[in-house]
Parts: C-alpha cells; sequence; structure tokens
C-alpha cells in the first residue's frame, strides 16, 4: 500500500518537473533570438545610422533613416484611421448587443483578425495600388484594417466590464446619449481601450507582408505619402536575403530598432494594464 | 460633440487625400521597378543623377516580371527588364511599349565548392545537366572531364535558382535552351520556369545570398553581384568550344552587335569566338505614349530625360560594376528609340 | 426667450445624438463591409482562374508558369507540412505552460514573468524571427542534415516548421492558461479528497474538463501558422517543385500558399497566373476563417457553460 502511494507521489513529482522544465524551455529561443539581436544590432546604432539613408548597392556606410521615418508614418497613418473607427464600433458592438448588425460585425471581428496578413495585402493592392499607384497610403491601409480587430475586442471588452450604473445614473441626470458614452464611459474605460491601442500598434509595426505590395520601399527619405515608401521590416526582408554583409549590418541595426519598439510598447501596455487592473 | 467633429474631419481628410491622389503621385520622384540585374548599376547612376539634377528616382529591384507587370498596371514610371515583352505581354499591354538598352552585362554561374577557390570550367551541356537534376555531385565525371587536375569534392550539387519572376533566368534558360536539347523540351526558356531540381531565392542578391551560404551550392547571378561579394564563378564554354571567364571585355565583344530599330535582340550563345556566352542587353521599358494616367507632360519629360543620361552620361558607371557599356551603335539606336516617345502625340525630345 | 432656447438646445442635442448613434452604427457596418469586401474582392480576381481551372486546381501536381499550368498541389502540402509539424512540436509545449501558470503556479512573480515571456514570444516580428533563423539556426539544421544523409540544403520545410512551432506557442498557450484556471475549484477538491495526487488531478480532472477549450487553442494557432508569410518565405526555399520522397519533401525546399504569394504575386504577367495565385490566397483565406470561426465558436461555448 505504502508502496504505491510513493509510486504515486513520485509519478506526480516527476509529472511537476517534467512540465516546469518544458514550460521554461520556450522561453530559451526568445532569449537567445533576443540577445542575438541585441548583439548584432546595438553596436551599428549610432546618430549616423539613424540620419542617413542607405548608400547604393555594395557600398559601405549608410544608415535607415528612409525606413525608420516610413514606418512612423506609415503606422501613424494607419492609427489615425483604426482607432476612431475601430472605437466607435467598438462602442457600438458593446452598447447594442443584442442587434443583429452587431452580430454579424462581431463575427467579422474574428474574421478580420484570423485573416492572413499576405491576404490583406492582395486585396489592398486590389483597392489603391491598381487605380492610384504604389504609396504609404496604401500601406496604412492595409495595417489600419489589420489593427481594427483588436481595437474593437478591446474597446467592447472593457466598456462591457464597467458597470451598468454608470451609465443609468448618468442618462438619470438627463444627460444625452452621446456625452454620457464619451464624457463618462470611455473616459472611464481609457486606460483599457489605451492598451488595446498600443497592443495594436505593436503587432502592426512589424508587419511585412501587407506592405510588400503596397508601400513597396524607397531608398530616399521622403515623407510623400502618394508615393512609395520604406518601411523597418520591408527593409529587414529585402537586405537580410541580400548578399551584402553591409546590407546585413543595416538589417541587424534595423532589426534592433524595431525590436526595441515592439518590446517598449509591449511594456507600456503591461504597465497601463497592471496599474488599472485590466485583463485583456 | 468636439471629438465626433473632428473624427469626421479626419475621416473626410483621409478619404480626400486617397482619392485626390493620381497615378504614381505628382512630385519629383521618379518611380521604376523590375529588374535585379541591372540594380546595381541603377543604383549607383540615380545616387549620380539625384546628386546633379536633383531629381530622385526610386527603383525597386522586384524582378523583371514584376517591372512588366507593374508597368502593365501603370503604377511605376518604367520598368527593367533583360528580357524583351513577349507577344502575351505585348498583347495584355495593348499600346506600344519601347525597349531603351541600357547596358549589357554576364549571367555568370558562381558556385560554392569547398576547395575549389576558383577556375571551374563548365560546358553548356553539363550545366543544363545540373539544372535538370541529372548531374548530382560535384565529383561527376562530366564536371571532372573539364577540369583536369581539380580536385573535385565528393558533395551534393545544391542547385540554387530564382523564386521570381526574373530577366535573370531568362537570359539563362535562354543559353540554356540552346545548347541542350532536352532543356529545350522538358523546360524552354523564360522568366520563371517550372524548375526541375534545387531551392529559389528571392532576386540575383537572393541567389547569391544562398549560394554563399550553403556549401556545394550552384547559382547564376550577375557578375556584379558575384564580384561584389568575393564569390568564385565558373568560365563557361562557348559555341567555338573555348572556356570564357566573364570579365568585362568577354561581355563587351559578346554584346557587339548591330541592333535592329526595336533593340529587342538575343546575345546569349554568341558566335563571337572570345566572347562569354551568357550575355544580355538589359532594357529601361516606357509606353510609346506618355500621356496616360493623368500624368502631366512634365514628369513625361522628366522621364526622358532621365533616360537620356542614363545612355550617355550614366554609360561611365558601367565598367567600374563590370557592366559593359553600349556601344556608339546601339546609343545611336537607343537616342532614336527614345525620341520616338510622345506626349499626346508630339515628341519629347 | 430663455425658455425657447433651451428647446433649441435640446433640439440639438438631439440631432447630435441621432447623429452619433448613426455614426456607431455606420462604423459597425464598416468593419462588415470591409469582409465582404476582401471576400469579393477575392472572388471577383480569382474567377478567371476559378473558371478555367475548376476545383482540379486544388490538386493540380504542377505550378510551371511557363505552359500556364497551375497546380496547388504543392503549396497545398508545404503548407500543410510546415503548419502541423509545427503544431506537434508546440502543443508539448503550450500545454506544459498552460498546466504550469494555470495550476501550478498561477500566481506571483515567477508565473507573471513566464506569462509576460511567453506573450513577447508572440509580439516580436515573424520577420526578424526569419532573419534570425536565416543566419544562426540554418546552419545549425545544415549540420544536422549532413549527419543524417540528406543534402544539406539548410532551408527548407523542416526549418520553417522549427521556428514557426515557436511562433505558435503563445496562442494555445495562453488559452490554455485562462481555461485551465476557469476549472471549478469544487472539481479538483472533490478529487483531492478523494486521496488523489496532483499529477491524477490533472490528468482526470483538469484536463478532461478542458479538452474542448484547449482543442480550441490548438486551432487558433494552427490558423497563425498557415498564414505565416515572412519566416516562412525567408525559410523555406522557395521551389514550387516537390520531390519523390517523404524524407527528401521534409527537409528539403518548398513553398507554402503564403510564400508562393509573397514571391511571385508583384511578377505575375499573365492574367492566369495572376488569379490563380489569388485563388491560393482566397483558399488561405476560406481555411484560417473557418479554423478561427470554429476555434472562437468553441471558446464561446465553453466560457458561457
Amino acid at each position: 500500500m505504502d508502496a504505491r502511494i510513493g509510486i504515486r507521489n513520485t509519478k506526480s513529482i516527476l509529472f511537476k518537473s517534467f512540465i516546469i522544465f518544458l514550460a521554461f524551455v520556450v522561453t530559451l529561443p526568445l532569449i537567445i533570438v533576443l540577445l542575438y539581436i541585441i548583439k548584432q544590432g546595438v553596436m551599428q546604432v549610432n546618430w549616423h545610422f539613424l540620419t542617413h539613408v542607405p548608400a547604393p548597392e555594395g557600398e559601405k556606410g549608410g544608415g535607415i533613416a528612409n525606413a525608420l521615418v516610413g514606418s512612423l508614418l506609415i503606422v501613424g497613418m494607419s492609427s489615425l484611421v483604426a482607432i476612431p473607427v475601430g472605437i466607435l464600433a467598438g462602442i457600438y458592438l458593446s452598447e447594442n448587443p443584442g442587434t443583429k448588425l452587431s452580430y454579424y460585425s462581431g463575427l467579422c471581428v474574428d474574421i478580420l483578425q484570423g485573416v492572413p496578413s499576405i491576404v490583406m495585402g492582395i486585396v489592398v493592392y486590389f483597392w489603391i495600388v491598381k487605380p492610384f499607384g504604389f504609396s504609404a497610403i496604401s500601406g496604412s491601409i492595409a495595417l489600419a484594417i489589420m489593427m481594427l480587430p483588436i481595437v474593437i475586442r478591446s474597446t467592447e471588452q472593457t466598456l462591457l466590464l464597467l458597470p451598468p450604473s454608470l451609465k443609468e445614473a448618468a442618462l438619470s441626470l438627463g444627460v444625452p446619449y452621446h456625452r454620457v458614452i464619451l464624457k463618462v464611459i470611455v473616459p472611464c474605460g481609457f486606460a483599457g481601450i489605451l492598451s488595446g491601442i498600443i497592443l495594436s500598434i505593436a503587432r502592426i509595426i512589424g508587419e511585412t507582408a501587407p506592405l510588400l505590395f503596397t508601400a513597396l520601399g524607397s531608398n530616399y527619405l521622403t515623407t510623400n505619402v502618394r508615393g512609395a515608401m520604406e518601411s523597418l521590416p520591408h527593409l529587414i526582408f529585402t537586405y537580410a536575403t541580400s548578399p551584402y554583409d553591409d546590407q546585413h549590418d543595416l538589417a541587424w541595426g534595423a532589426s534592433f530598432i524595431l525590436l526595441m519598439f515592439v518590446l517598449i510598447l509591449n511594456i507600456v501596455t503591461k504597465l497601463i494594464t497592471r496599474k488599472w487592473k485590466i485583463q485583456l | 460633440m468636439k471629438v465626433v467633429k473632428s473624427l469626421q474631419l479626419a475621416v473626410v481628410a483621409i478619404a480626400s487625400v486617397c482619392l485626390s491622389q493620381s497615378a504614381s503621385a505628382q512630385d519629383n520622384t521618379l518611380l521604376g521597378a523590375g529588374s535585379t540585374f541591372v540594380y546595381p548599376l541603377f543604383s549607383k547612376i540615380f545616387a549620380d543623377y539625384d546628386a546633379a539634377k536633383h531629381v530622385k528616382v526610386n527603383y525597386q529591384s522586384i524582378g523583371s516580371g514584376g517591372g512588366i507587370l507593374q508597368l502593365t498596371n501603370k503604377t511605376v514610371d518604367f520598368g527593367g527588364s533583360d528580357a524583351p515583352l513577349n507577344d502575351e505581354q505585348d498583347k495584355k499591354i495593348g499600346v506600344p511599349v519601347l525597349h531603351i538598352p541600357m547596358a549589357s552585362g554576364a549571367v555568370v554561374v558562381s558556385y560554392n565548392v569547398p576547395g575549389v577557390a576558383t577556375g571551374l570550367k563548365l560546358s553548356g551541356k553539363d550545366l543544363a545537366d545540373i539544372y535538370l537534376g541529372k548531374i548530382t555531385k560535384w565529383n561527376s565525371p562530366l564536371i571532372a572531364d573539364a577540369n583536369p587536375g581539380v580536385k573535385l569534392p565528393d558533395l551534393g550539387i545544391v542547385v540554387v535558382h530564382r523564386s521570381d519572376g526574373s530577366g535573370t533566368s531568362y537570359i539563362f534558360t535562354d543559353f540554356l535552351t540552346k545548347v541542350n536539347e532536352d532543356w529545350a523540351k522538358k523546360v524552354g526558356k523564360a522568366g520563371a520556369v517550372n524548375w526541375p531540381a534545387g531551392l529559389g531565392g528571392k532576386g540575383n542578391a537572393g541567389v547569391e545570398g544562398l549560394v554563399k551560404q550553403t556549401p556545394g551550392a550552384i547559382g547564376y547571378v550577375e557578375l556584379a553581384y558575384a564580384i561584389q561579394n568575393h564569390m568564385p564563378y565558373a568560365s563557361v564554354q562557348n559555341k567555338s568550344g573555348k572556356y570564357i571567364t566573364p570579365t568585362l571585355e568577354t561581355t563587351t565583344l559578346s554584346s557587339n552587335v548591330t541592333l535592329p530599330a526595336d533593340s529587342k535582340v538575343s546575345l546569349t550563345n554568341t558566335d563571337n569566338a572570345k566572347g562569354y556566352p551568357i550575355t544580355s542587353f538589359t532594357w529601361a521599358l516606357i509606353y510609346k505614349e506618355q500621356n496616360y494616367g493623368g500624368r502631366s507632360a512634365e514628369r513625361a519629360k522628366q522621364l526622358l530625360e532621365l533616360l537620356w543620361y542614363n545612355i550617355h552620361d550614366g554609360q561611365k558607371e558601367c565598367a567600374p560594376l563590370n557592366y559593359a557599356p553600349l556601344s556608339k551603335s546601339a546609343v545611336k539606336v537607343a537616342e532614336k528609340i527614345l525620341k520616338s516617345a510622345t506626349y499626346n502625340g508630339k515628341s519629347i525630345l | 426667450m430663455d425658455k425657447n432656447k433651451r428647446l433649441d438646445l435640446s433640439y440639438s442635442q438631439m440631432k447630435w445624438e441621432t447623429i452619433f448613434k448613426r455614426l456607431l452604427i455606420v462604423m459597425s457596418a464598416i468593419i462588415l463591409l470591409l469582409v465582404v469586401g476582401v471576400f469579393f474582392t477575392l472572388i471577383v480576381e480569382s474567377w478567371p482562374s476559378i473558371k478555367s481551372l475548376g476545383v482540379k486546381f486544388l490538386w493540380g501536381k504542377v505550378w510551371d508558369p511557363v505552359n500556364n499550368i497551375y497546380g496547388a498541389y504543392p503549396f497545398l502540402i508545404g503548407t500543410l507540412l510546415t503548419s502541423f509539424t509545427a503544431l506537434i512540436i508546440s502543443i508539448p509545449f503550450s500545454y506544459a505552460i498552460a498546466i504550469y501558470l494555470g495550476e501550478y503556479n498561477p500566481k506571483g512573480w515567477l508565473s507573471d514573468l513566464l506569462k509576460n515571456t511567453i506573450e513577447l514570444i508572440a509580439a516580436v516580428p515573424s520577420i526578424i524571427y526569419g532573419f534570425w533563423a536565416l543566419f544562426v539556426l540554418v546552419p545549425e539544421v545544415r549540420k544536422l542534415e549532413t549527419a543524417i544523409h540528406v543534402t544539406p540544403y539548410g532551408v527548407g520545410v523542416f526549418t520553417a516548421s522549427l521556428v514557426l512551432a515557436v511562433m505558435i506557442i503563445p496562442y494555445a498557450a495562453a488559452l490554455g492558461t485562462s481555461l485551465i484556471r476557469m476549472v471549478p475549484s469544487p472539481l479538483k477538491e472533490g478529487a483531492y479528497a478523494l486521496g488523489a495526487t496532483r499529477f491524477e488531478v490533472i490528468r482526470s480532472v483538469i484536463l478532461p474538463y478542458t479538452r474542448s477549450g484547449l482543442f480550441a487553442g490548438i486551432l487558433l494557432s494552427l490558423g497563425r501558422a498557415l498564414g505565416e508569410t515572412m519566416a516562412v518565405t525567408v525559410l523555406i526555399g522557395n521551389t514550387s517543385a516537390i520531390a519523390n520522397t517523404f524524407k527528401d519533401i521534409f527537409f528539403g525546399p518548398g513553398n507554402t500558399m503564403a510564400s508562393v504569394i509573397a514571391n511571385e504575386f508583384a511578377e505575375a504577367d499573365h492574367a492566369l497566373y495572376l488569379s490563380a495565385l489569388i485563388e491560393l490566397g482566397l483558399v488561405l483565406f476560406f481555411v484560417t476563417v473557418i479554423i478561427n470561426l470554429i476555434g472562437k465558436r468553441i471558446i464561446t461555448k465553453y466560457t458561457n457553460n
């Protein structure tokens, strides 16, 4: 009898150690990748690197200013489109849970979340690039569509968590509906909505596939959003597969910068959610 | 309320920016896309041009097939291609397209064989058999026969080809089709073929990247890519039976031909006894009638001036990058083609 | 006078209220239109290929743009092989994380640290994984391939699967964690009261109770793997011909639906070629959407009960 309990206990302990082992082994690849990128990238980054454009093919030096500015512009424009649309749609979904429209829109949000980014790239090519030419705008729109589901869902979830008495109290004071939403409900759920927005930006800033056929790329520093524009992930893709060591160096540096953006955005999200105790 | 208003404003503003945008944006950046074969040359010439004339040219090396497609879709000002338009592409575009020769260059067979630092020799037939997957080891007697005294390792051959539609592939398969019947029958020549064996890399750069990283690899790239990356490349047997090392001179010899008026000519498998056999012109492609998709006359002029610069002052960048510059007669033909471009039916230059 | 002003004010507010409500409706209708638009665009643009190739497109073995022959079989195989290999590698790890964070150690700094680290895995852009793997993982795989006597390409289906496996772990792990935490404690306590060990509780109570939820997590991971583009494009070797033996397919180069679109879309220079590529996109869209919706449905059902 004792022996069997012993065996069962040993089994239990073995299983636990096995689970702990597997769970922590997963962090290894991440740590290896992060350390490697930091090691390769950090040496590249200096003022020259941040303020110059890549040198012509096969020449030394240059930087990634074009990609840096491009990424910020493209992501900025995406946010400009996706944030208002996403928040308003999220408000609708949380305010009208029973309607047909909210059922189908909700379904569509789930669908959008699953659409592979490359498919978004082709679709936007036909919508915008074919009639108007390659442009940063087309890239932004592809990315904005990828942002939407995250913004909508985080808005919806946050607002659903707010106590209904909040809205009822405001409405009973005779405050019109739109002011209740914009002045009471949204500010109360601000942190949750904000963290959703930041998370969605972190998600799209590293997206390459939708930009391949939309923003294309450029060797010049440009702020013309109606023309082709470089972006960090696209620069990494082109230079990663090139045979030039100088271009590899640029790509390592760009990867480092991109990684830093993503890390910082994620940490900020974490801080916000922790401070306001939100579950996303 | 303010929020709602500003949101509406933002939406309206964004929509109007999108809608008011006309084809390829009216600013002073010209947009070109296509051939990766010519990219090192273009990248240098356009950097010079920006410095001299303050006109920026954004050239994206997405492959010749891409250049042709994007020109067809009118999303770029000019396409770069190492293969002239074929009949189907011609039909799809529907209007006349000008082919302006920019330079000629060599497609070299780059390899990564431990122990064979330089001087590998290959016949066209064997090369085709390697790409057909018939010769799979570096120490195969067929390769050894052409390389007496070279110690070839017992190593599998990793064939690397292009994954994208490519003018370099067109030049390479054009040559293989001319020298190997089996290849002509089974695969044929085109920018993108159904490769019987091997790995695909994106662009000349992607192929060279793979060759550089993979022991036992063989791949075909433009000469400049191999030289700049310090990769060895093979001497290839030409029609006269000689093994020719690709250099500026041997490429120039091959491209020393009389150009037809439309400049579409194949240089591979040259008759010149000292010429390198895998050589080709590379072309810039533009619409003959430049008034399309709301382009301004000024933009059309800018484009033509750029190409004029390419075939004159730009030619001095060819030799340092190991492209063969256009011969005097070729420049004459190119000038004539450029002058035939029109805006609203009136000539531009 | 005063009365009128107040009346005016309430009129204008009513007007704004209507505008606001309409705006909300319009915005959520936009989402609906977007999805319909995406679907419609894909159908319209791939119509030439659907019409001329029919369903046999899906199991056509040859992809040969020169002769206008298009078959999706090599890409289907490539996609399924990479995704399922990645999934099989990732399942033990994502389950382990879910069990550890959900049952063994649901609170405390160590648990938080691990949870955040796992979330970071999903946050790193896929192109960075691809770039890293090309320079670090590929040479190692090449050594392995030399040791087991297959052509040492380095890149290929196997390498892509390895990287994909790491990338998709967080999706199943996160869902699994929250589901395991939701297992009612009376159930577990009952089992403990009967003298069950921790392992037995996990095996006989927690896992059966969360089975469908964990399956949904796997579906979400699978959906990610199927659509993943950049890391795979960099690592898979980009060839459309399929090898003869399984070993050669598995360790050799291939192509997935997403990678072939990334490689060839910008240069597909005839109509049928382009629409065949878009049809691949359509298939990919369908498959990922269905997988995601089933996953979401299971989760909703599960959390509602």
